[in-house]
């Protein structure tokens, strides 16, 4: 690590501002105009996930049996492995107790073989609004919890740059999930407030360092500053999202179907939020200009109120 | 920083013992102990099962009760001779012309806390109902609390018939609790196929027993489906008797036909009531209706005085179990929908647990191997914080009996990838210290005091995002935010009790060495 000690981090600022730009503009183009895949937990209706004992069924097979029950929309998917379908029916029919014994019945003799529901998701139109609600207000509370915490322990200026990387990640995040048509649900809304923490951890560590050395070194500008707490954290920086990401890819490799969309919504949003932390977070304090001065007035104004 | 007290280090171990004892429990077969029987639940999707929420829909109950209000109004104008006219229901409120002199006897009425048509609740300072006078026209409207108290006692009779139907099918462990003032949430572990109860709970199980009429043209006659959905049959509207009168239901095989049948039992009320009806009716046929369908309509042959008859209709054992448990239950106050529903199978559970375990193994090994890599010897105190964390982490979830979920598991292998950062930015900060330091012990302890304050920051910060997806998380979620949150709070314990000893023992070794990392 002792060679990437030099680097001078302020010279790229205004290009990986410009790409961040972009990638917030490229995606902010596509949520509104593609939108997002939002699963049966946010949109109500059926989830299936379905085996089937014969090996020679295809997906248009499954597809083509469901389109004839009149179920309104519907997509077949592979889910994992052979044999295994994620099957998703825009209808819900709560209300019927017997739809889903039905439709596995119609099914299992239309394609001649058993179907094993392994996992049958059935959300009513109410519930997938409340379900949606609850999931937007959680990420807007988390991010006023954040600028609320940064707000006590810094001054202005680190909120404002830790709440735009926060703002930046989530948007990027949520982007790419759009031009891949990977499906939102509920663990996708837990992946977006973890990466919601992790990248103000990850910002925290540098702005801590850069109060500690602009108490330090009253006369180095805020843009070398910058420079030498982002070299000097560095190393951490990177160990901690290399097992972060280990762990991860673990979980996204190994862990199964179900877990997939979750461990990949948090690989893109620990890289994005590591990214944010350096080339977001940190130049917005060269741009509103902190300084020694104005960091060893709050300490003592802190000072004073207690 | 580096200096442990003995009170100090014995409360520290002893922690970490008594955790990783618990921890360890969980994979032992030891339910004769009861402190170390303790485990960690597994969540409906790990050991599968179903869960399913449900709605009462409280609208036919508040007219239902209009109804009954209506009657007792009616009762009482009658009796205080009070002239009305026009006394109906329109839009959930109960209206009336009244003349002039009457007002205020009404009025006393009315505001007399204790009078038996309109409770007054002293928890909420209100009335049950509302009365305004326009022109004389009465407007008699449940209060806001009026109606909170009437959805609460549906709720609560509904749990109470629900629970009542569950336990009849005898599913394993239960849970039945109510969600919000109109839902009810039931999860059933092990259970795949909910269908059975589903159809069970889909029931209002409304009984009666009334004369099917002669001819169309009867006055006070329906036209009633049987369950087929077919036949169909002129019923009196008369109620002979209905299912609040029935104490005891069972399934049997009648010996003569050898079909499936219901054998019921009534109170003492419901015997004499039943007997003076057949003895009137004999000859009549006797139509038997639930939730407004026929289930069958047989002659009555003679007089049934016993207080005990027999459902004979198109059974299956499994058909005539069912009609018992709904009758013997109850009836519901009020019909409950199915808002949401999510079953899953055993044999996923299972695959679950094993790609959950197989991702930690691999996690964990890499994490640990890395931090070697990197530390060197501190990375075996690191490695070993790791161990520890994992078993606080564990031990904790046993204490509290803590529900694991597939997310759970993520958050736990997720711990496992940001813990380390702790001890990263301790052991970062004293490679610093080193440089400038001569002494090792003052570059160990200055680098701890340092980081503090970092670490600190950095860890609040996946806490509040934590306990804001615990409140706000549901079922598989709330698992996740649980670990997550744990796992915080044990990484910082192992961090900066077990690792700083480990740290501070080592740095004591090498005080008078140099000390690379």
């Amino acid at each position: 690590m002792e060679k990437l000690k030099k680097i001078q981090f302020t010279k790229f600022y205004k290009k990986m501002n410009f790409l961040s730009l972009v990638l917030i503009s490229l995606s902010l183009f596509i949520l509104i105009f593609k939108g997002l895949n939002l699963g049966v937990d946010f949109k109500g209706g059926t989830l299936i996930e379905a085996r089937t004992e014969s090996t020679a069924i295809s997906i248009s097979d499954i597809r083509q049996s469901l389109l004839k029950m009149d179920l309104g929309d519907v997509t077949v998917k592979k889910f994992g492995k052979e044999s295994d379908y994620l099957i998703k029916i825009e209808i819900n029919n709560t209300n019927d107790t017997n739809f889903i014994k039905s439709l596995n019945n119609k099914l299992s003799s239309d394609l001649g073989s058993i179907i094993n529901f392994r996992r049958v998701e059935n959300v009513g139109p109410k519930v997938s609004g409340e379900l949606l609600k609850a999931g937007l207000l959680a990420i807007t509370f988390s991010l006023a919890a954040m600028l609320f915490y940064i707000w006590i322990r810094f001054e202005w200026q680190f909120s404002l740059g830790a709440i735009i990387a926060l703002i930046h990640d989530v948007i990027i995040t949520i982007g790419i999930f759009s031009i891949l048509s990977f499906e939102i649900n509920l663990s996708i809304v837990a992946a977006i407030l973890t990466i919601v923490g992790y990248s103000m951890n990850d910002t925290v560590v540098i702005f801590d360092r850069i109060r500690e050395n602009l108490k330090k070194y009253t006369t180095i500008p805020i843009s070398e500053i910058s420079n030498i707490s982002t070299n000097e954290t560095l190393s951490r920086t990177l160990i901690t999202s290399i097992t972060t990401l280990l762990a991860l890819f673990s979980i996204f490799i190994f862990g199964g179907a179900i877990l997939k969309g979750f461990s990949f919504a948090m690989i893109v949003g620990v890289i994005v939020g590591t990214y944010s932390s350096i080339f977001v977070a940190t130049p917005i304090l060269n741009y509103t200009n902190v300084n020694s001065k104005s960091v060893l007035k709050e300490e003592q104004e802190d000072k004073e109120n207690f | 920083m580096l200096y442990f007290s003995k009170i100090k280090l014995f409360v520290i171990y002893f922690l970490i013992a008594t955790l990783s004892l618990f921890s360890v429990a969980n994979f032992i077969d030891n339910d004769d102990n009861f402190i170390l029987s303790k485990k960690v639940n597994l969540g409906l999707d790990l050991q599968g099962g179903s869960y399913l929420l449900l709605e009462v829909d409280s609208k036919p109950i508040i007219n239902q009760n209009l109804q009954q209000k209506l009657l007792k109004f009616r009762k009482y104008l009658q009796e205080r001779n009070i002239e009305y006219q026009n006394l109906k229901i329109i839009n959930s409120s109960i209206r009336f012309l009244i003349k002039e002199k009457d007002i205020e006897t009404f009025e006393e009425f009315f505001l007399n806390k204790d009078n038996l048509i309109n409770t007054y609740y002293d928890q909420y300072r209100s009335y049950e109902m509302d009365y305004s006078i326009t022109n004389l026209n009465v407007i008699i409207e449940y209060t806001k609390f009026g109606l909170v108290e009437l959805k609460k006692s549906t709720l609560s009779q509904s749990l109470e018939i629900v629970r009542k139907r569950i336990d009849e099918v005898g599913t394993n462990e239960p849970t039945i609790i109510q969600r919000g003032n109109n839902r009810i949430l039931i999860e059933l572990p092990g259970l795949k196929d909910p269908s059975r109860i589903k159809n069970l709970l889909g029931k209002t199980a409304n009984l009666s027993f009334r004369l099917v009429s002669e001819n169309e043209t009867t006055f006070g006659s329906e036209l009633l489906y049987f369950e087929n959905n077919q036949d169909q049959l002129y019923i009196s509207k008369r109620i002979l008797l209905s299912g609040d009168n029935l104490i005891n239901a069972k399934p049997a095989l009648d010996n003569q036909t050898n079909q499936s049948v219901v054998n019921f039992t009534l109170d003492r009320v419901g015997s004499k009531k039943f007997g003076k009806a057949t003895t009137k009716n004999v000859g009549r046929r006797l139509a038997i209706i639930l939730d407004n369908k026929i289930i069958s309509a047989p002659v009555i042959r003679e007089p049934i005085l016993g207080g005990s008859g027999q459902i004979s209709g198109d059974f299956t054992f499994q058909s005539a179990t069912d009609l018992s448990v709904l009758l013997k239950s109850g009836a519901l106050p009020a019909p409950l929908t199915i808002v949401e529903e999510r079953s899953v199978g055993p044999d996923l559970g299972e695959d679950s647990i094993k790609a959950g375990a197989i991702s930690l193994a691999i996690g964990f090994f890499l994490v640990i191997l890395f931090m070697l890599y990197k530390y060197r010897f501190l990375g075996i105190i690191a490695d070993l914080a790791l161990i520890t964390n994992l078993l606080l982490l564990i031990g904790i979830l046993t204490i509290l009996e803590a529900t694991l979920t597939l997310p759970g598991i993520a958050g736990i292998i997720l711990t496992v990838g940001m813990a380390v950062d702790a001890n990263v930015l301790i052991f970062e900060r004293i490679k610093e210290e080193l440089k400038i330091e001569k002494s090792t012990i003052n570059a160990f302890d200055v680098g701890y005091k340092k980081a503090q304050s970092a670490v600190l920051d950095a860890n609040v910060t996946t806490l509040i995002s934590a306990v804001i997806l615990f409140f706000l998380g549901s079922g598989p979620v709330k698992g996740f935010a649980v670990t997550l949150g744990i796992g915080i709070i044990t990484t910082l314990f192992s961090a900066y009790f077990f690792a700083r000893h480990l740290s501070s023992i080592y740095a004591m070794i090498k005080k008078d060495k140099q000390v690379i990392l």
